[in-house]
């Protein structure tokens, strides 16, 4: 799933909610922890509270570089976009995971940067699912979603991420019943189903390279 | 698929409110409640109802005055500078008897103040916001859980006493996500013979107005509207208890802060501190009695608030300033820690001065 054959750009979009921020951190945590120089580039323009930039030391501790909006996770209601992530486009040293803002909306940001990413046409564009968010409960309404991104962005669509999920109540069952809609979301697009997510509890249940174990940051609330 | 699904808090109300049979809704986008219009954006169109961005706030507030005159579920939602423009309109909508929905995804204030979550507009709420003798029914919810089921609620009480009702949320709660099971379709279950709906020859006009020309006309129908204040009052408060029974010191709050003082509370037992938490889900009316049953036995009080200390005053009103209350807050964005929380009980289980 995630080997040394990892792409060099990997861009998360999905829809408003669908897990990507998760995903993107784990993803770059889990790059770098196979001794890959690793940014995670926040270009998430819609998002005001639960950024990347929560996960900021976690993931610096762990050698990712973090680039983020000066303004994030404060009182500024800016969405602007950080110009350091022309250098992990431009530069092609460092493998970059890029964190998208949720829906149509949040993947305008990322317009910009596709002709860069396409040009040296060495990346991952994943498509974020979660079928438990009540306006992507259907492979039907995820393709919607996704046909929407996929018109503003540029960036074609290569795989799927299935991040299906309820939060605190996830379990085995709750992750498998996702499988049915996840397929029919890959015959749909005809794009292959990269990974699922399952998170910490779970892991022993799912083994192999079609699960990505992920950690979630815990709630003092 | 489970009937369970995962939603931010304000994706939470939205969908409820539609559920609940409301077809018209007018906003202006604000963070930190933004998804919420989004969400009606998506789905109005999808159910033939109105999804309506308004130029303004006060437009956006009127046009609610206008929809609720004419006997349909209605409502609008901002945060809290937008709020503070929908003022004058929600005076009004109070004036003239009508039952609407409010929602108030509060951020940090005074002025433009900040995105990050705050419970600053308590007084605005609770106390009258815009001009006039009169109140809402203020409705906290805790839980995307709640976001829904108060939604729906909020509608039905609204309905019930021809009281404009407010979800008042903060930030966090509209912003995070949760599983939620989603209400039942339902809808309004009360007549409104006084909608201005078309007479058809067959009825006097009705007139929807909070205008009255006499003063023992409008002095009457306020005293009128107060017994029916005094009925919520009597039927409608909604707290919930934790560990009280035995408690030596009493935390209320509210919201996301009231999440955070759970965690502290339960902390304070595993150090042996008799500690309880007093959660008010209705803001107005305030669970003054249920306070007031907590002083009997309780060293004291802290109020566990995202403000300078608003809800306080109620507290030490409720408790008729029987038992000392302190006050644990953050402000600005901030959000207590429950180690903040869990000293604050510390002290005063210490005893307060």
């Amino acid at each position: 799933m995630i080997t040394d054959e990892a792409k060099r750009v990997t861009v998360f979009c999905g829809h408003y909610g669908s897990g990507k921020t998760n995903i993107a951190v784990n993803y770059a945590l889990r790059l770098s922890s196979l001794g890959k120089p690793t940014a995670l580039a926040d270009v998430d323009i819609v998002n005001p509270y639960f950024r990347s930039k929560d996960s900021e030391n976690e993931l610096r501790d762990a050698g990712v570089e973090v680039v983020s909006l000066p303004f994030a996770n404060t009182n500024v209601d800016l969405p602007s976009l950080p110009s350091q992530v022309y250098g992990l486009v431009e530069q092609r040293v460092r493998y970059a995971v890029f964190d998208v803002g949720g829906d149509d909306r949040g993947a305008y940001a990322l317009g910009r940067f596709s002709p860069y990413i396409l040009e040296e046409n060495n990346f991952e564009m994943l498509f974020v699912v979660n079928f438990y968010r009540p306006l992507t409960r259907t492979a039907k309404e995820a393709f919607e979603v996704m046909r929407e991104i996929d018109k503003v962005c540029e960036l074609p669509f290569t795989g799927i991420v299935n991040n299906s999920n309820l939060g605190d109540l996830t379990d085995e069952d709750c992750v498998r019943r996702s499988f049915e809609e996840a397929q029919k979301l890959s015959d749909l697009s005809q794009m292959p189903i990269r990974f699922t997510s399952v998170c910490d509890k779970l892991t022993d249940r799912f083994r192999g390279d079609a699960f990505f174990p992920i950690h979630l940051q815990s709630k003092f609330f | 698929m489970s009937e369970k699904v995962l939603m931010k808090g304000n994706e939470a109300i939205a969908e409820a409110a539609i559920r609940a049979g409301c077809r018209h809704y007018f906003g202006y986008p604000i963070t930190p409640q933004t998804e919420l219009a989004a969400y009606m954006a998506k789905r109005m169109p999808k159910i033939d109802g109105v999804f309506l961005q308004a130029e303004s706030e006060i437009a956006a507030i009127n046009m609610v005055y206008g929809v609720s005159s004419a006997g349909l579920r209605v409502m609008t939602s901002s945060s809290s500078p937008g709020v503070s423009l929908k003022q004058e309109g929600i005076s009004y909508i109070a004036g003239s008897d009508l039952p609407a929905l409010i929602v108030n995804v509060e951020r940090g204030g005074p002025g433009l103040g900040g995105i990050q979550p705050s419970q600053s507009d308590y007084f605005q709420a609770t106390k009258g916001g815009g001009h006039g003798d009169y109140h809402l029914i203020v409705l906290t919810p805790a839980s995307v859980q709640e976001m829904a089921d108060l939604t729906a609620l909020a509608f039905d009480l609204s309905d019930k006493y021809r009281v404009p009702a407010m979800l008042l949320a903060d930030g966090t709660i509209g912003q995070m996500m949760e599983p939620v099971e989603l209400p039942a379709e339902s809808g309004c279950t009360v007549e409104k013979p006084w909608a201005v709906t078309g007479t058809k020859m067959q009825r006097r006009h009705n007139i929807v107005n909070s205008l009255y020309l006499v003063p023992e006309e409008l002095e009457r129908t306020n005293i009128e509207r107060f017994e029916r204040y005094a009925q919520i009052e009597a039927n409608e408060v909604r707290y919930e208890k934790f560990m009280t029974e035995d408690a030596d010191v009493c935390v209320v709050a509210f919201g996301i802060a009231a999440r955070v003082s759970k965690n502290a509370v339960i902390a304070a037992r595993n150090e042996g501190i008799k500690a309880g938490l007093i959660r008010p889900i209705t803001v107005w009316p305030f669970p003054k009695k249920a306070i007031a049953e907590a002083a009997k036995h309780v060293k004291g009080f802290v109020s566990v608030e995202l403000s300078m200390g608003q809800m306080i005053e109620d507290v030490r009103l409720a408790c008729e300033c029987t038992r000392p209350v302190s006050l644990c807050s953050r402000v600005g964005g901030m959000i207590p820690s429950p180690d903040e929380v869990l000293e604050s009980i510390k002290k005063m289980n210490g005893g307060l001065k």
